[in-house]
């Protein structure tokens, strides 16, 4: 059983945030495994150790996406692909394209990706890459079983579950309550130096001007107004939830 | 110039969600005097047609078949495709909800084009129209334009301005019939189990109610839980509250788990970790009811109480069913 994961390298979601020159300045900040795809990590790593087989971890980002990619590997992936030409940057829809040109050569039976990325939260990525494929997807997974080549999900459905089926070759989005990602063993970190991380350009691709020719473009990055904190009530606590109560329902109008 | 502009319909339960009034809002600005259509999608849905056309709709195109009762991205790639050779759409909208953040990337896919995802606000005019999204769950926004090609976009519920209804004209109603074969039909839904208690949704509720580590456990949802009912909540958590076991994933509001802007949040025995702001700050009002007066949620609240959730909130849900009586 051969599995993909998709993986995005993305700031810890304990960052804070600040614009500089029109960009979310990047300095001096903790990077993670996209939690979402680390979850997708963990479970193409438990569906190989239940069915054999080898995990390849793509993705697409900077160099620095490389200590990302080790601690997948560290986890027990066993070989990566990064995607590190900046040729090969653009939006959703490029990278799609990528993916897919990465993803088409080679045997798989199941792509695993996070449901969404936590810095742009699009959400669009590995869905469009099961449309450029042409084969099935099941999104926003939390439970996941395979017999044989047929796969059953559990899918989050805004609240409610949805037991969806569907035959390999496929892919899936991890959510939430998937599983507990695993720390790296010691064993693991040793074992991940020396396990194989190819590095793709443009060139080798041979995709097409149009294809990564981004279809968006962001023209301005900024800050919320900070929000200004409002106001301790003070008092008998009866006279202070009969405050509350009040001020919503009159002054905020948000009650009733 | 104007635009052709699609919306599809967002459906739950066989009943219109708002948001779809929030995109025919939106669409009447983006089709800047070109045509508006909606598509109904789903089986059983055709009744939903009557009426839109006093929202703006000059047409309305129902796709009602048994393959559509529930969503499977196949059956519905096939159902939009047929709406979208009938109509050639240059902008389609759909609300960022379990269905349209799954259908638009298919769609966009399909038809070679951008999809902004989770708008929360347009700003410009024709040619010049730029969509405003958040980045980081909220902590920072971005405005992001259509270089070429169809615009797709999906719509976060509750932030645009819903259309308004006029005496306008009526809308024409047109029936697509589509066949649905292998490949539409890849993945089958075998089984929906429905979690949501009181049957509002977290990304739509007007109001929350989300409890923390504070709760302590399980049970200590259920006073937040009767908050909500008399207030007509939905009822979240923190991330603590749900890596604790006390609460399911699904609830989870954050940067990881989902962003909530609802017209009141009320954060019960929540601190206010960074991840949890960037997923809820963006609340109309907040409220933080927390032991600890130095808990981080309080910067961001509108009203704070200092003190123990377990008797601040009976004493809120008696407080509201005593006026809302009254009311």
């Amino acid at each position: 059983m051969n599995i993909i994961v998709l993986l995005k390298q993305t700031f810890d979601t304990e960052e804070r945030i600040s614009v500089e020159n029109g960009k979310v300045k990047e300095d001096g900040v903790r990077f993670v495994i996209n939690p979402y795809d680390e979850y997708a990590v963990e479970e193409a790593i438990r569906l190989k150790e239940a069915n054999d087989g080898t995990v390849t971890v793509v993705s697409i980002g900077p160099s620095r996406t490389e200590e990302a990619i080790r601690t997948a590997l560290a986890m027990g992936a066993d070989e990566a692909v990064l995607a590190d030409d900046p040729a090969l940057f653009g939006d959703e829809f490029t990278a799609a394209k990528v993916l897919a040109a990465i993803i088409r050569p080679r045997a798989y039976d199941l792509i695993i990706g996070g449901n969404q990325a936590v810095d742009d939260g699009s959400g669009q990525v590995a869905v469009r890459l099961a449309e450029e494929l042409g084969i099935p997807h099941i999104s926003t997974v939390t439970k996941l079983t395979l017999e044989g080549n047929q796969l059953t999900a559990h899918r989050d459905a805004e609240g409610d579950v949805e037991v969806v089926t569907a035959t390999l070759p496929a892919l899936v989005t991890a959510q939430q309550g998937l599983n507990e990602p695993r720390y790296p063993s010691l064993i693991g970190i040793r074992k991940a130096s020396k396990k194989p991380l190819t590095h793709v350009t443009a060139a080798d691709l041979g995709l097409s001007s149009e294809d990564l020719e981004p279809r968006t473009e962001v023209t301005e990055v900024f800050l919320p107004k900070p929000k200004e904190a409002g106001r301790i009530l003070s008092g008998d606590l009866s006279e202070q939830v009969k405050e509350l109560v009040q001020s919503l329902r009159s002054v905020d109008k948000v009650v009733g | 110039m104007s635009k052709q502009v699609l919306v599809l319909a967002d459906i739950r339960r066989n009943k219109l969600r708002n948001v779809s009034y929030e995109m025919l809002g939106a669409a009447r600005r983006l089709a800047d005097g070109g045509e508006i259509a909606v598509a109904l999608l789903g089986a059983g849905v055709e009744s939903l047609a009557d009426g839109l056309g006093a929202y703006g709709a000059d047409k309305v195109y129902v796709v009602d078949a048994p393959e559509l009762e529930h969503y499977t991205p196949g059956a519905y790639r096939k159902a939009v495709m047929e709406v979208v050779r009938a109509f050639h759409p240059d902008v389609i909208l759909l609300s960022h909800s379990a269905v349209g953040r799954d259908l638009g990337p298919i769609i966009a896919t399909r038809l070679g084009a951008g999809q902004v995802s989770d708008i929360v606000g347009i700003e410009g005019e024709g040619a010049d129209v730029q969509f405003v999204r958040p980045i980081y769950a909220g902590k920072a926004y971005t405005k992001v334009r259509i270089r070429r090609g169809v615009t797709v976009v999906t719509v976060r519920p509750n932030n645009l301005e819903p259309a308004q209804p006029d005496a306008g004209k009526p809308g024409t109603v047109e029936t697509l019939a589509v066949s649905f074969e292998q490949p539409d039909l890849s993945t089958l839904v075998k089984e929906i189990v429905q979690k949501t208690t009181t049957g509002v949704d977290l990304s739509e509720a007007k109001i929350i109610v989300s409890g923390g580590r504070g709760v302590k456990d399980a049970s200590g949802f259920k006073p937040l839980q009767e908050l909500a009912d008399v207030l007509g909540a939905a009822v979240g958590a923190s991330r603590g509250a749900c890596d604790a076991g006390y609460c399911d994933y699904s609830l989870q509001i954050g940067q990881t788990g989902k962003v909530v802007t609802p017209d009141l949040y009320i954060a019960c025995g929540i601190s206010g970790a960074i991840q949890h702001l960037a997923g809820m700050s963006n609340s109309k009002v907040i409220v933080a009811i927390n032991k600890d007066p130095e808990a981080p949620i309080f910067q961001v609240a509108d009203y704070g109480i200092v003190g123990d959730l377990f008797e601040v909130v009976p004493m809120l849900t008696e407080e509201f069913k005593r006026v809302l009586a009254d009311a």
